[in-house]
């Protein structure tokens, strides 16, 4: 692509000889492959400096990475318990076994409700003088206090905190109901604290993303200015930008691709390492709970952040200084 | 081939390297461009490979306005202009064969093709058969002619040269001269910045004289007088 000499070619007297789009199209990924395996051999000769900034990447990765396995296993365990939440209605105590009976009928065939069981007053008193410890205490009330119970077990569709409460607050609207209890307080915490370890997580996952961008852009710059006679000569020979700025590029997608490996291996060897200790917790709560590692999808968007962190940081250096060195 | 119209170049700083030089150097030609040191040939030689913009007026290149040129385009144009400067820029730490390849794998040829263009290259020059030698093993003159292969491997039809005999003793520099004679000899427009006043009247070319920053003399009737205007100018 000659910009002078175009159109005047044939009177030139040295004879030009050029190279046609096509050859340059198909060179372009010929030199670019070259690049990327030049870029390679230059972390081969440099290892002792191309490791120190490989590692600080893998490791920074390492650190969400792990966090992002303890928070997806205690969604899972926050999702167990969560299933089988009971609604307790307590009926009016004005209320008649027969409408007691329609009652509870009524509340079965609703869509939300998979089962309805019945405790009633006397059961429940028989109950609570066995258990209560009051005794015979209980005989000398004049009637029976306590009203008659449903106990209802949602679909599983509406066993998720926020739709019982809708279900509860159905229930609630019901003449024969004088009060209902979800008892999902301690579901809501867990949720709760997940969230907040989720939220804290993520500002530190883009801290370190942050911090490793800054640190392979530094290390990406210092390499720049180490060849900046180097980078001066091929621009005096027409290198464009681009071209120049391509081995850096590559450099930074290599680390992402080397630290990606090691943030694998080390978030391999943290698990294993909290694995047993996580087993003994569950086992002590008699769960049936297997911790799982991160799934293959995972492995691949973690290897794709590090190569893409390692891409945006050399990207953010050779914008800068690529262009800022002129031929003197 | 090379047309300068009322260019002046001033420095940050208010130092004035050029004012207002007019030349035209045809297709083909070969000239000398000579003055003291910091008489403005290097600049005049930077601006044409667009190292600088001038301040004022226009450098025209083949009928191109490099005013026009934009700062992505500028790579395109140097790669039709040959350069060679007196410390040579060589990389240091890569072959002679790379070096001279360098323009030529810039530009998108294989490896295969830059190899034939290289060893051709490196034969006009003297060097064939050290394409595997490091620039530290050659001698200065080798090295400059290293740079002289470097320049003229794609076969620019512009070649400039910053001081090319600076550091060569009186035989290898009119060694490298008649290598510029036999470039020219074969169309390539040549300009050669050069305080060596000797080499040039006994080389017998159109001289360009700047001194501070003006031309003085087009040595277009060099062939006359020339003898006698360089002796009582400089």
């Amino acid at each position: 692509m000659s910009l002078l000499f175009r159109s005047k070619r044939g009177e030139q007297g040295a004879k030009i000889t050029r190279i046609g789009p096509i050859r340059r199209f198909i060179m372009f990924f010929v030199s670019n492959a070259q690049q990327a395996v030049g870029s390679l051999g230059e972390l081969w000769r440099t290892p002792f400096a191309s490791l120190m900034t490989i590692a600080v990447l893998g490791l920074s990765l390492t650190l969400p990475a792990t966090l992002y396995v303890v928070v997806k296993n205690s969604q899972a365990v926050g999702q167990q318990w969560d299933n089988p939440a009971e609604i307790t209605a307590f009926l009016d105590k004005d209320l008649s076994s027969q409408q007691v009976e329609t009652f509870q009928r009524r509340v079965s065939l609703m869509d939300e409700v998979a089962e309805v069981s019945h405790i009633s007053r006397e059961e429940a008193l028989r109950e609570f003088r066995e258990y209560s410890g009051f005794g015979s205490a209980i005989d000398y009330l004049d009637s029976n206090p306590l009203p008659d119970v449903l106990i209802i077990t949602p679909v599983r569709d509406y066993s998720s905190s926020e739709r019982a409460s809708q279900l509860q607050r159905k229930l609630a609207a019901e003449n024969e109901v004088s009060e209902v209890k979800l008892d999902l307080d301690w579901v809501e915490r867990l949720q709760a604290l997940i969230q907040l370890i989720e939220d804290a997580l993520g500002a530190l996952a883009i801290l370190l993303c942050i911090a490793v961008v800054l640190i392979v852009g530094n290390t990406i710059r210092l390499g720049i200015l180490n060849r900046r006679d180097e980078i001066m000569i091929m621009k005096l020979v027409g290198a464009t930008d681009g071209y120049i700025q391509r081995p850096f590029l590559y450099t930074g997608a290599w680390y992402g691709v080397i630290g990606g490996l090691i943030a694998w291996l080390a978030t391999f060897l943290l698990i294993w390492w909290i694995r047993a200790a996580v087993l003994r917790v569950t086992e002590l709560y008699d769960s049936q709970f297997r911790l799982q590692g991160l799934s293959f999808n995972e492995l691949l968007i973690l290897w794709a952040v590090a190569v893409g962190l390692g891409l945006l940081g050399s990207w953010i250096a050779v914008r800068r200084h690529v262009a800022a060195i002129e031929p003197r | 081939m090379i047309k300068f119209e009322q260019v002046s170049k001033t420095y940050p700083g208010g130092f004035q390297a050029l004012n207002q030089v007019n030349f035209h150097l045809r297709a083909g030609e070969l000239a000398f461009l000579t003055g003291h040191s910091g008489a403005g040939k290097s600049t005049l030689l930077r601006l044409i490979a667009l190292m600088e913009r001038p301040s004022i007026g226009r450098v025209l290149i083949n009928g191109h306005d490099l005013r026009k040129i934009k700062r992505r385009q500028i790579p395109y144009v140097r790669r039709d202009i040959g350069v060679i400067f007196q410390d040579h820029r060589l990389l240091m730490d890569k072959t002679v064969y790379d070096n001279v390849a360098l323009p030529l794998l810039i530009e998108g040829y294989t490896h295969k093709e830059a190899a034939k263009r290289v060893s051709a290259s490196l034969d006009k020059v003297g060097l064939g058969g050290k394409e595997r030698h490091y620039p530290i093993m050659l001698s200065g003159g080798e090295q400059q002619r290293v740079g002289i292969a470097r320049a003229i491997v794609n076969k620019p039809p512009l070649l400039l040269a910053d001081e090319p005999t600076g550091n060569l003793d009186p035989k290898l520099s009119m060694d490298i001269m008649r290598l510029f004679e036999s470039f020219n000899s074969v169309g390539m427009s040549v300009l050669i910045a050069s305080h060596d006043l000797g080499l040039i009247a006994r080389m017998r070319y159109r001289t360009l004289t700047l001194k501070d920053g003006r031309m003085i003399d087009d040595g277009l009737a060099h062939e006359h007088h020339g003898g006698a205007l360089t002796g009582s100018e400089l």
